[in-house]
C-alpha cells in the first residue's frame, strides 16, 4: 500500500499544480502510515530528487523522448504498470486536460473508484471520504469511497505545499506500452508558449464584451504583465474570436482558482462566475454599478476600464518590484 | 456511420442549487433539467454527420423516467431512436457499465459524449467507456470530421491545441465549438413522438464510489467598493489587506 502521484511536465518542467498534488499525495500517505511515491513521464533536464521538499520519498521517473508529446493512452498504460510496482493505493493527479484523461482511463483500467476536484484531504478516520466540488463550483459533496484502490483529481490552489529539506531516490523506469496507444498521429500542435499558462496562474485579469474589441486588449495585458498574471476571458470574447478559445473561462470553459480573479468589462453571467468561484479574492471592473458580478466580488470598482485599467497597471509598476 | 451520443441529465446552468433530507439530496424543486449543455454539442455534431454521411444516430440515457421528455427533445433534434437504461446514475463506474454494455453489442463507429456533465463535473464516463472497450478515447475535442474510416479532431490542450487523425471506432468526450445547438423544428417534435424510445435494465451492480452529504459554499462576504477616483488603492489593499500579491 502506497500512495502514488501524478507529476505533469511542462516544457521539462514539473507544472506548479503537480507540485500540489505530490504535496498533498505525502500527506494522505502520512495519514495512511505509508510513504509517496511521484511519477514523472517524458525527458526532463529538471532535478527531480527535489521533489523530495514536497514530501515524496521516491520519484520514478520514465524517461522516454516517445512520451514527451502528452498521450493520456499511453501515459494511463505507464501509471497502471507504476501502481503495481508501488503497490499504490491511492493515485492522485493535478487537474488538467491530460490529468482528467489520464485519470479516467486509470480508473478504467484498475477498476479504481475516481472523485474529480477533490478540495480537501480524505477523511481516513472512518473508511476514506474526500470532499469536492460538484455543479461547476455551487456545491460540495462529501464522498465516500469504497474498499480498493482509488483516484483523486486535485483541484488548483487547495493545498500551500511547506517545503522541506529532503531529496527522494530516483529511479528510472520503462514499462512496457502497448503500441494501440500511440493509434493516433499528431497532426499539428499549436501551444502559446512563454506566456503563463491559465490554469496554473496565480493571479487572472480578464476581460469581457465591455473590452469593446480585440485592438483594445492592449491595457489588460499591459496589468497583466505589471501582476504576473495570466489572461483570461469570457465566452463572447472567445466566440467572437476576440481572444483563443483556451482563454476562456465559465461554465463551457475553463475553471480556474487562482488568488486574484481580476474581472474587466464582464458582466457576471451565473454562467461565467461558474468558472471563477474557486478563486481567493474577486476584483471586478465594470461601469454598470448594477451588473451583477459585484455580487460575488471582494473588490469593486464602478468606472470605464479604459481609464481604470493604465491606472492600476502604474500603481502596480510602482509598488511592485 | 452508426453513432452513439450519451446524455446525462442535469439541472439547468442558471439552477440555484440546494440540498433536503439533511443535506443529502439535491433540492429538485423549481430546478429545470435538462441535457448537459456539452452533450449537447456532441449531438449537434452527431446530426450533422448523418446528414453528411448517411446512417443513424442513437441517443443513450442512464436515468430514471422523468428524463424521457430530454431524450425526446433529442430526438426532436434529429437522433433516429433512443435507448434509457432504467437506473439511477449512481457513479461513472457505473454509467460507463451501462453505455459499454449496450456498445458492445451494437459496435458503433463513434461513441460521442460531452467532455463532462455539469453535475458532478468528472469528465470520467468517456474514458471508463474507452478502457471497457478497448478503443481510445480523446478529449475536450472541439472540432471532428470523417473521412471514410478516419476520424480528424481537434482537441484542446493547456494553452493551445492539437490536430490528431485516429481510426474509428472512437470514444470522444466533445466541447464547442464543435458543432451550433440545434433547435427542434416543429416538423422534428411531431416525428419524434414516434420515433423508437426503448427502456432497458441495467446490467451490473459496480458503483465504487457514493456522495454521503452535500454542502454549500459559505457565504460571500459583502464586496468592498473602491471609488474610481481612489483606483490606485486597489493594488495596496490586495498586498496589505488580501494578502495576495
Ligand atoms: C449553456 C451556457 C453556457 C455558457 N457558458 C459560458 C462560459 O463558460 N463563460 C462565459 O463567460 N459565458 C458563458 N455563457 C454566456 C453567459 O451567459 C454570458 O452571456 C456571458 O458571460 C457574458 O459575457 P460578458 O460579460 O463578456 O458580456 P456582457 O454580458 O455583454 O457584459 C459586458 C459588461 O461590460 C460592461 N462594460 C461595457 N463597457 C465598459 C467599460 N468601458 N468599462 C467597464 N465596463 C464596461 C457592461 O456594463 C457589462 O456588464 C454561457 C451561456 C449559456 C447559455
Ligand atoms: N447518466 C448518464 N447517461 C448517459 N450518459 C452520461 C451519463 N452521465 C454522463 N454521461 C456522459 O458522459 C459524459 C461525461 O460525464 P462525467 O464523466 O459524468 O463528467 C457526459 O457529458 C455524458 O455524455
Amino acid at each position: 500500500m502506497s500512495v502514488l502521484i501524478f507529476a505533469e511536465l511542462d516544457q521539462g518542467e514539473v507544472k506548479v499544480a503537480s507540485l500540489e498534488a505530490l504535496y498533498y499525495g505525502a500527506n494522505v500517505a502520512q495519514e495512511l502510515q505509508t510513504s509517496a511515491t511521484a511519477l514523472v513521464i517524458g525527458t526532463t533536464s529538471a532535478d527531480l530528487a527535489s521533489l523530495g521538499q514536497y514530501g515524496v520519498t521516491k520519484v520514478l521517473h520514465v524517461s522516454d523522448e516517445k512520451l514527451n508529446a502528452a498521450n493520456a493512452l499511453a501515459y494511463a498504460s505507464v501509471l497502471a504498470a507504476a501502481v503495481e510496482l508501488e503497490q499504490a493505493s491511492v493515485i492522485v493527479i493535478a487537474k488538467s486536460s491530460l490529468g482528467d484523461t489520464l485519470a479516467a482511463r486509470s480508473a478504467g483500467k484498475l477498476k479504481a473508484g475516481l472523485v474529480s476536484n477533490v478540495t480537501e484531504l480524505p477523511d481516513t478516520s472512518n473508511g476514506f471520504r474526500v470532499k469536492h466540488s460538484i455543479y461547476t463550483g455551487k456545491a460540495f459533496a462529501i464522498t465516500e469511497m469504497r474498499e480498493g484502490r482509488k483516484i483523486l483529481t486535485l483541484k488548483k490552489n487547495v493545498v500551500s505545499p511547506e517545503l522541506s529539506q529532503a531529496t527522494a531516490s530516483v529511479e528510472s523506469f520503462s514499462p512496457s506500452i502497448p503500441e494501440t496507444d500511440f493509434v493516433a498521429k499528431v497532426i499539428q500542435t499549436e501551444k502559446a508558449t512563454g506566456e503563463i499558462s491559465l490554469s496554473d496562474a496565480d493571479i487572472i485579469v480578464s476581460g469581457g464584451r465591455g473590452m469593446k474589441g480585440p485592438e483594445h486588449w492592449k491595457p489588460l495585458e499591459e496589468l497583466a504583465e505589471a501582476l504576473h498574471a495570466a489572461t483570461g476571458c469570457s465566452k463572447p470574447v472567445s466566440d467572437l474570436d476576440w481572444r483563443p478559445h483556451h482563454e476562456h473561462i465559465g461554465q463551457t470553459g475553463l475553471k480556474v482558482s487562482p488568488n486574484v480573479y481580476i474581472a474587466c468589462g464582464i458582466s457576471g453571467a451565473i454562467q461565467h462566475l461558474a468558472g471563477v468561484n474557486g478563486s481567493k479574492v474577486i476584483v471586478v471592473i465594470n461601469k454598470d454599478p448594477e451588473a451583477p458580478f459585484f455580487k460575488a466580488a471582494d473588490y469593486g470598482i464602478v468606472g470605464d476600464v479604459f481609464d481604470i485599467l493604465p491606472r492600476l497597471t502604474k500603481a502596480a509598476r510602482e509598488q511592485l518590484v | 456511420m452508426k453513432i452513439l451520443v450519451c446524455l446525462s441529465i442535469v439541472p439547468d446552468t442558471t439552477a440555484k442549487i440546494s440540498f433536503t433530507d439533511g443535506d443529502t439530496k439535491l433540492n429538485k424543486t423549481g430546478v429545470q433539467f435538462i441535457a448537459g449543455p456539452y452533450d449537447d454539442y456532441a449531438l449537434s455534431r452527431a446530426v450533422d454527420l448523418k446528414e453528411q454521411l448517411g446512417g443513424t444516430v442513437t441517443v443513450l440515457n442512464v436515468g430514471d423516467a422523468d428524463g424521457e421528455p430530454i431524450i425526446r427533445k433529442a430526438l426532436a433534434v434529429g437522433a433516429d431512436d433512443a435507448i434509457r437504461v432504467n437506473a439511477e446514475p449512481r457513479d461513472a463506474y457505473f454509467v460507463a457499465e451501462q453505455i459499454a454494455a449496450i456498445a458492445q453489442r451494437e459496435s458503433y463507429d463513434l461513441i460521442l459524449m460531452g467532455r463532462e456533465s455539469i453535475d458532478f463535473n468528472g469528465g470520467q464516463v468517456h474514458g471508463i467507456v474507452g478502457e471497457m472497450l478497448g478503443l481510445p478515447s480523446y478529449s475536450p475535442v472541439m472540432k471532428l470530421e470523417i473521412t471514410g474510416h478516419t476520424a480528424q479532431l481537434t482537441r484542446e490542450i493547456e494553452g493551445g491545441k492539437e490536430l490528431l487523425e485516429a481510426p474509428l471506432p472512437l470514444v470522444l468526450g466533445c466541447q464547442e465549438p464543435i458543432a451550433e445547438w440545434k433547435i427542434p423544428n416543429m416538423r422534428g417534435i411531431m416525428t419524434a413522438r414516434t420515433k423508437p424510445l426503448n427502456v432497458v435494465e441495467p446490467t451490473g451492480q459496480d458503483s465504487l464510489t457514493q456522495a454521503t452529504r452535500f454542502e454549500l459554499p459559505p457565504a460571500k462576504g459583502a464586496v468592498k467598493m473602491i471609488p474610481a477616483a481612489e483606483a490606485e488603492t486597489l493594488i495596496t489593499l490586495l498586498r496589505t489587506e488580501a494578502k495576495v500579491l
